[in-house]
């Protein structure tokens, strides 16, 4: 084991998912205005980087975000539950920025942290492309594990427990590797008072694409090749009749399904 | 010209090829052209034999061995592609593997990849793939720019399989190019987890639970209820990051879309993250305290009422009548 262990989390700082998503009638983007969270996704990475670095006795966490308008809130927040720094990767040439536009910046921003171990979520609550881990690995030649479960490492090794259709694999991978953490497998810790103190001085590092050796034909509108043609509302399911339970209830749930000869 | 050749990437478990593989082949045949499948796993011939049916007509057989799929099969595809043999359209489903070979393909070639698919046409050389937004109110299609191939993930059950009456597919072995470190997520176990009753995604019922039980406990109502309807259990993704049952059980954006006759949601409040996984449902019944959920705006019987009420007293009825 690595008496240090650095570890990368991408973190995505995303609207608030409670609120109606919204479109932007020009662009047909997704509206990214007003406040931005941290992606609930992405705190099981942290908490994973978290106690990775732990039981390897040092070590610390590094998160790499990439927002089109220099937004911290959702860092700070990772940074308050103990991640030591970020990079944060903000250029108005990533406006429209598709999944592989995205993991060209991630790869490239993760060559200057240099971990061990790379850990993202399986996907994002708002783009859920679910591609970008084996995009990013494969731009860095790296192995790669997606939907873990589980995830130890030693001597230099993952041992990481992958969900699958029928159950979980063992896999095993040599480090550096990108591994994408599947939700509910840690409880990601609250931030404690000290840490939401601590987050506020912690070192966010600001860069531009062409800080990274990117250039605005490789992110962006251009970069995506890609376009919407057309947004229209689906055909709505209408609802039905909603009866208020007065104790009773359990009982047209038995004739709505008699009627459907389900029982 | 319309789409002259589309390759489909081919799962299989245990022998048996994946429905989404099956789903993808009919929808390949619908845009007419060839229709070729890249498969990485063993038991080439039987699996060739079955995609046949489905209207593959060629077989790319890579063998992968023991590691993940995602970092060989793309090494083999782009090889061949490389060398001339080159589709317009490459499908894949919304699955673990196919995220794995899909996201390393674009990488390697340099093309973007369209996620979530429910819908693809072709219109002359122009490819568009149809996606269902905002749980599912809003269709978004999304054209490719560029030369092709073009790469493309759908989502299970977008397409209804239905076999073409062909022979078996011809098994064209490819060789696998060595990809380093890359490819060397080795799998040393798999874990079959005992499972009773219906899959998840097959079930003619399925009844889920949402944080509205209150309780990880309380999920054992949900498990009985399925268990007396033949169904299957399912889960909100809220209770799924609470910890509460494991990820298979999630139904949603992030999870499994389902398609049963009927969908009992029980204390799930209906984000669009959980519709977009259930609204194709046959009959939706909702079970919610709150009276506004958005849940009953697409519920074919809503009751507003205690979970913790109408669910014991169901369970109690359903066993009476044996």
């Amino acid at each position: 084991m690595p008496p240090h262990m650095n570890v990368v989390v991408c973190a995505k700082q995303i609207p608030d998912p409670a609120a109606p998503g919204e479109l932007d009638p020009n662009t047909k983007t997704l509206k990214r205005e007003g406040k931005l969270i941290l992606d609930d996704s992405d705190a099981y990475g942290v908490e994973m980087g978290l106690q990775l670095a732990d039981k390897a006795g040092g070590g610390e966490v590094t998160l790499i975000s990439m927002a089109p308008n220099s937004e911290v809130s959702g860092l700070r927040t990772a940074l308050a539950m103990g991640a030591a720094k970020a990079i944060l990767v903000s250029d108005e040439a990533l406006q429209g920025t598709d999944s592989l536009g995205t993991a060209k910046v991630l790869a490239a921003a993760i060559k200057r942290a240099e971990p061990d171990l790379v850990l993202t979520a399986t996907e994002s609550t708002d783009g859920y492309t679910g591609v970008l881990p084996a995009q990013v690995a494969e731009i860095l030649g790296w192995p790669s594990i997606t939907f873990a479960k589980h995830i130890e490492v030693a001597d230099g090794t993952a041992k990481v427990q992958r969900q699958t259709e029928e159950g979980y694999d063992e896999v095993e991978a040599s480090l550096p590797a990108i591994v994408s953490v599947t939700a509910g497998v840690v409880e990601p810790r609250y931030p404690s008072f000290k840490g939401i103190m601590a987050a506020k001085n912690k070192p966010v590092d600001e860069v531009k694409i062409t800080d990274l050796g990117l250039s605005a034909d490789d992110v962006g509108w251009k970069g995506a090749r890609q376009e919407i043609v057309d947004v229209s509302p689906a055909e709505e399911r209408q609802a039905g009749e909603i009866v208020e339970d007065e104790g009773d209830a359990h009982e047209r749930i038995v004739q709505f399904l008699e009627k459907l000869k389900v029982i | 010209m319309a789409v002259s050749t589309t390759w489909v990437f081919a799962e299989s478990s245990e022998g048996k090829v994946a429905t989404i593989t099956l789903e993808l082949l009919t929808k390949a045949r619908a845009l007419g052209g060839t229709v070729e499948a890249f498969y990485g796993g063993g038991d080439a011939d039987a699996i060739a034999e079955q995609l046949g049916k489905f209207g593959a007509t060629k077989m790319y057989a890579a063998d992968a061995g023991d590691v993940l799929q995602g970092a060989p099969v793309a090494a083999a595809m782009a090889a061949q592609i490389e060398s001339g043999n080159k589709p317009d359209l490459i499908l894949f489903g919304q699955t673990y593997d196919g995220r794995d070979v899909a996201g390393r393909l674009s990488a390697k070639l340099d093309k973007p990849a369209l996620t979530n698919g429910v819908d693809v046409s072709a219109d002359g050389d122009k490819v568009t793939v149809q996606n269902a937004i905002f749980g599912g109110n809003t269709l978004v299609q999304t054209a490719f720019a560029g030369d092709g191939p073009f790469l493309a993930l759908f989502r299970p059950k977008s397409f209804a399989a239905e076999e073409g009456g062909g022979g078996a597919a011809e098994v064209v072995k490819v060789g696998v190019p060595d990809t380093g470190t890359a490819g060397q997520s080795k799998v040393l176990d798999r874990h079959v987890e005992e499972h009773t009753g219906p899959k998840l995604d097959e079930a003619e019922v399925v009844v889920s639970g949402g944080r509205g039980l209150g309780a990880a406990e309380k999920y054992e109502m949900i498990e009985q209820l399925a268990k007396l309807l033949k169904g299957a259990p399912g889960a909100s993704r809220a209770i799924v990051d609470a910890g509460w049952v494991p990820y298979a059980y999630q139904v949603g954006q992030t999870g499994k879309v389902v398609k049963p006759n009927v969908y009992i949601a029980a204390g799930i409040s209906g984000a669009t993250q959980h519709l977009v996984g259930m609204k194709g449902a046959k009959n939706i019944i909702a079970i919610n305290k709150d009276k506004d959920a958005p849940i009953f705006s697409i519920a074919d019987l809503g009751i507003v009422g205690d979970v913790h009420k109408v669910i014991p007293k169901l369970l109690e009825a359903l066993q009476a009548k044996g």
